[in-house]
């Protein structure tokens, strides 16, 4: 019986793999259900195995069985691993991925899967804290904060129990790392949260997954029930979250975790200290547990040798948007941001020349391809005026009009906002306002109020169109430095990265570096 | 005979909200969860349920109420026979999607947000389905389709509207 292998993952089954398994079923062939591979121009993606190793075919239609397994269909692509996407990667968290049947216990024991537990639990748990410190590792949820430090404070704290937390909350517009992970190997968390759990003393752990995932949900049901065995006397549970962004924010997800309104708390205290439901907490996302396993197993030095500065290890790159190439690209840090949109991208997906990027989310900065030497790196991307978060990349091409992005983020932020801090609560709401007399042109005249003997300070005259920018710059200033959290803090970053680099869509001027291209 | 409809109903509540809290007795901080599976039995969480959850996890009617309108998923009332989830992020406006909304909301019927009068479909918007290099996305009664196009669109109004 000829053997087949199809993703499962959201994306495949959105473009059509279902329908696809199902035909290959219908033939006689056993199909496996994967995750995906990454590279969602070739899916709905079938790999026959053969002597040879496995064949792909890309872009499978449920009448193309036969074709396939003839081997003439047009979209026969050999190995997949060689092409020139996946060639280039480094794939330490992500090796798994694409490659087997997420669910089964033999196939993860087999590529890898449970060694880093192994040798953790063999470590003392001050030896497994210094491991993760020693590998570099910083906290991919976007804040890039030492890994290796957050677990000593833990382990150094006082409790009469401790969690581990993993935040896959995974909000953020042109990301989708967490979701590939959990649906394609979700064993891979799952076994490093269980070292987190040794290496600070933690007995119980929640994965706190957004309900806009309902396979990731499943998946990882499926996986905790199955290797329950393996990871006791460790616990896990999904907790589902209910359609709130800012609960991606780590104090907030603790507090829906508890049953209450997601809203931030302040800091301190911080979560290592007091986390959840009071005790010292370990709150990691999703790809930082995710690279523990690989640490652990091959070594703090084989992770930190790759990487540029001080972002070591390696980083899944997320190419979404208006991108030919769209998919996930694992690769150590320092990679430019030219090369990852135009080379591994292959430019935009319509055929139109690039106008801006925006990196790191709905709160990350829009880059010009002026910018495009930029490499990926925490530090560089903070110099620049922006941030890796996540590490997702949005791509746009010169259709985009760069003061209604502006607006959108002020928007977001509106319909997003916890409502626990003023700035952000309000800022975005008179963001909106403000974007939108800006765009139509609708200055404000002067008021009746302004008008009165009083108000002497007030301004006399009609707005002009640099005051009210002047303005939106004020309101930026505020809301970066005055908001509780990121969402307030970082909504900024999209509005002034718009405002520096694309001022024509304002009614300003080019900006030199456009002028001269 | 409406009141004695509203009767059973408050009793219906109270058995489910019985059943769902036994099911979660070892776990901790149950209030969303227990919210979730509310709404996946009845489709919404009534107001009705708001005292009787308050009185069974001791907490006040306000704090429950604080936690069902706080998000966006919890319904206060039924949504339509199907769920029609359109993505408005930025990835996905990257790829043409508020013309697909604009173009979905018109042949619908309805405007984002809301539920057609005659309870056949309701429109929602979604912050990221997490299938961003393959916009427009939509969730049609939990089902992901991705790269909406015109025919697409009409694909799922006639889906949803049949």
């Amino acid at each position: 019986m000829t053997r087949v292998f199809i993703s499962r993952d959201m994306a495949s089954v959105a473009l059509g793999a279902d329908a696809v398994a199902d035909a290959f079923v219908q033939a006689g062939c056993e199909v496996v259900r994967t995750g995906s591979r990454g590279l969602f121009a070739i899916e709905p993606l079938v790999e026959v195995e053969t002597e040879n190793g496995r064949i792909g075919y890309g872009s499978v239609l449920p009448d193309d069985v036969a074709a396939v397994l003839d081997g003439t269909h047009a979209g026969r692509l050999g190995d997949v691993s060689a092409l020139p996407f996946f060639a280039r990667q480094q794939r330490f968290t992500f090796s798994r991925c694409g490659l087997v049947d997420p669910l089964r216990l033999a196939d993860y024991a087999a590529h890898g899967g449970w060694a880093g537990l192994e040798k953790a639990r063999a470590l003392s748990q001050q030896a497994v804290v210094d491991a993760v410190k020693a590998s570099g590792l910083r906290g991919r949820g976007g804040a890039g904060f030492p890994t290796g430090i957050k677990w000593q404070t833990v382990l150094d704290a006082a409790g009469s129990e401790k969690f581990i937390v993993c935040n896959a909350d995974e909000g953020d517009s042109g990301t989708f790392a967490d979701r590939m992970l959990m649906e394609g190997d979700p064993y891979c968390l799952i076994e490093g949260m269980t070292i987190a759990g040794h290496a600070v003393g933690a007995g119980y752990g929640y994965i706190y997954i957004r309900s806009e995932y309902p396979f990731a949900i499943k998946m990882m049901q499926a996986a905790i029930e199955r290797s329950s065995h393996l990871i006791a006397p460790f616990t896990l549970e999904v907790r589902v979250g209910a359609g709130a962004y800012v609960c991606g924010e780590e104090t907030a997800l603790l507090d829906s975790i508890e049953g209450k309104r997601g809203q931030v708390r302040a800091k301190p205290p911080l979560p290592a200290i007091a986390g959840l439901f009071g005790q010292p907490t370990v709150i990691n996302n999703v790809l930082s547990l995710a690279a523990i396993p690989f640490i652990l197993a091959e070594g703090s030095e084989r992770y930190a040798d790759v990487g540029f500065g001080r972002s070591r290890g390696t980083i899944p790159v997320q190419l979404a948007g208006n991108v030919k190439n769209g998919g996930l690209f694992e690769i150590g840090f320092g990679i430019t941001l030219g090369e990852l949109v135009n080379e591994i991208g292959g430019g935009t997906a319509s055929g139109r020349p690039v106008r801006a990027v925006q990196v790191g989310g709905p709160l990350g900065a829009y880059f010009p391809p002026s910018m495009f030497d930029l490499p990926f790196d925490y530090e560089a991307f903070a110099k620049a005026g922006g941030l890796i978060g996540h590490a997702g990349i949005t791509v746009f091409d010169d259709s985009v009009h760069m003061a209604r992005m502006a607006r959108f983020a002020m928007e977001f932020c509106a319909v997003e906002s916890c409502g626990k801090c003023t700035p952000c609560r309000i800022g975005s709401t008179r963001g909106v306002e403000l974007i939108d007399r800006i765009i139509s042109k609708d200055l404000r005249a002067i008021g009746v109020l302004e008008q009165q003997p009083q108000m002497r300070n007030a301004g006399h005259a009609a707005k002009t169109l640099d005051q009210e920018i002047g303005l939106l710059r004020d309101l930026c200033d505020t809301m970066k430095h005055g908001s509780l959290c990121a969402l307030g803090g970082f909504t900024p970053y999209p509005v002034l990265s718009a405002l520096d680099y694309f001022p024509e869509d304002f009614g300003g001027e080019p900006t030199l570096a456009d002028a001269a291209e | 005979m409406e009141s004695k409809e509203k009767v059973a109903d408050v009793r219906e509540l109270g058995e489910a909200l019985d059943a769902v809290i036994a099911r979660m007795a070892d776990q901790r901080g149950i209030l969303l969860p227990l919210l979730h599976a509310l709404q996946e039995q009845f489709g919404y969480i009534d107001a009705k349920a708001v005292p009787l959850i308050a009185e069974a996890l001791n907490l006040s009617r306000a704090e429950v109420h604080g936690v069902l309108s706080f998000y966006h998923d919890f319904r206060a009332k039924p949504a339509g026979c199907h769920v029609v989830k359109l993505c408005r992020a930025e990835s996905c406006q990257a790829r043409g999607g508020a013309a697909m909304e604009a173009a979905m909301a018109d042949r619908l019927g309805v405007t984002m947000g809301d539920t057609r009068g005659d309870g056949r479909v309701t429109l929602e918007p979604v912050y990221c389905l997490g299938l961003c290099a393959i916009g427009p996305n939509a969730l049609v009664d939990g089902r992901p389709v991705a790269k909406l196009d015109a025919a697409a669109v009409d694909r799922i109004v006639v889906e949803v509207t049949a």
